[in-house]
């Protein structure tokens, strides 16, 4: 898209972002040496090797958790701001502990992600009751942080035969806007394997879905798409191997 | 043998979507409530508690504040119980409009 984008990994302790964006050989400080004051911004800050304007804060994997600080959070937003990022993402840890307040607190938006299973969507919803109370616009008065709802792991067929939650069930409990979902795909795994970002292989059903939801969450109006299963013809139902048993392989 | 399973019909267990949605309903709807304007009712609970310690000596655990819907209106339910046995039980309630105010959907502004 072009903007000047930064992502932070709040996960200290288990820091991956790096790993999944394949530039874990590249980190020589971290998100908490810059809260500290050992490393500037434009040290920590690793620039994407494939996208221009990208560039990746990593967490820190061996010090412990209190060192993130909210006014230390603060500043480091502040600085990339200054440094003239014009969108921010930070990359919260699963849960609702500390990580995860830090990573929110400062939010204009949050984009929810879960999978269509029973214990995800009920920890989402607890992760939008704390949006809705422990962020700083909250505390402010402000106008609440915009939740967007974005479902990954999305498999219409399994839906269609009753055996997953559909995204219309999974809006109707959260009540939230809905960005889109994200098919399972067997590339999800393999791009992690490679450090390489699904979204970089534009032929592959997962990386469209993903485009479609950064477009969306830009606001453009894009079709849902990958929503309902493909149908399947007499000769495919009876002795076709679908994606289906593929997904289930993976899963 | 996928040919096999055409003639299956599907077994009950396999519609468990169905299953999954009425138990987060259950649990979503409970949480989600708290979480759209009645944060304040635990101090709520608390100041009153306060309020009342100055006249009677009351437990925490003897007053409840809950909010029930009842059809179109939501009611705020208060009960406090009185420490001494089989002394009275009093009980307020106020009502008052529902509780969810519509926001205009907000363009995903940038900044």
């Amino acid at each position: 898209m072009g903007y000047r984008t930064v992502a932070i990994d709040f996960d200290v302790g288990l820091r991956n972002l790096d790993l999944v964006m394949g530039c874990e050989r590249r980190v020589v400080y971290d998100l908490i040496n810059v809260i500290r004051g050992e490393a500037t911004l434009r040290q920590a800050a690793i620039k994407d090797k494939r996208l221009e304007n990208l560039f990746i804060l990593p967490a820190s994997q061996t010090r412990d958790k209190d060192a993130l600080t909210r006014a230390g959070v603060e500043s480091v937003i502040d600085g990339l701001k200054k440094a003239g990022f014009e969108y921010i993402i930070c990359d919260s840890p699963a849960g609702i502990e500390h990580g995860a307040h830090m990573a929110m607190y400062f939010a204009d938006h949050a984009i929810v992600v879960t999978n269509a299973e029973v214990s995800s969507v009920r920890d989402s919803d607890r992760i939008l009751g704390l949006l809705d109370a422990k962020t700083h616009r909250a505390e402010m008065g402000m106008d609440p942080v915009k939740t967007h709802l974005l479902l990954t792991r999305y498999s219409p067929a399994r839906v269609t035969k009753g055996e997953m939650l559909s995204y219309k069930d999974v809006i109707d409990l959260l009540g939230i806007e809905f960005m889109g979902a994200i098919p399972e795909s067997p590339l999800v795994l393999q791009s992690s394997n490679a450090g390489v970002p699904v979204i970089f292989d534009p032929t592959n059903e997962a990386a469209q879905a993903y485009l479609d939801v950064v477009h969306r969450f830009l606001g453009e109006d894009r079709p849902q798409r990958f929503l309902e299963a493909p149908k399947r013809g007499f000769f495919q139902r009876m002795f076709g191997t679908t994606n289906e048993t593929s997904f289930a392989a993976v899963g | 043998m996928a040919w096999l399973d055409y003639f299956r019909r599907p077994v009950s267990g396999a519609a468990s979507a169905n299953v999954a949605k009425n138990r987060l309903s259950i649990i979503v709807a409970r949480e989600g409530r708290s979480r759209s304007q009645l944060n304040y009712l635990p101090q709520l609970r608390q100041e009153l508690l306060q309020v009342l310690a100055k006249y009677e000596k009351i437990d925490l655990d003897q007053v409840s504040v809950n909010v029930e819907s009842q059809g179109g209106c939501d009611v705020l339910e208060l009960n406090v119980i009185l420490s001494e046995p089989g002394s009275v039980r009093r009980r307020g309630e106020s009502s008052r409009h529902s509780p969810f105010f519509s926001e205009a959907p907000q363009e995903s502004s940038r900044w």
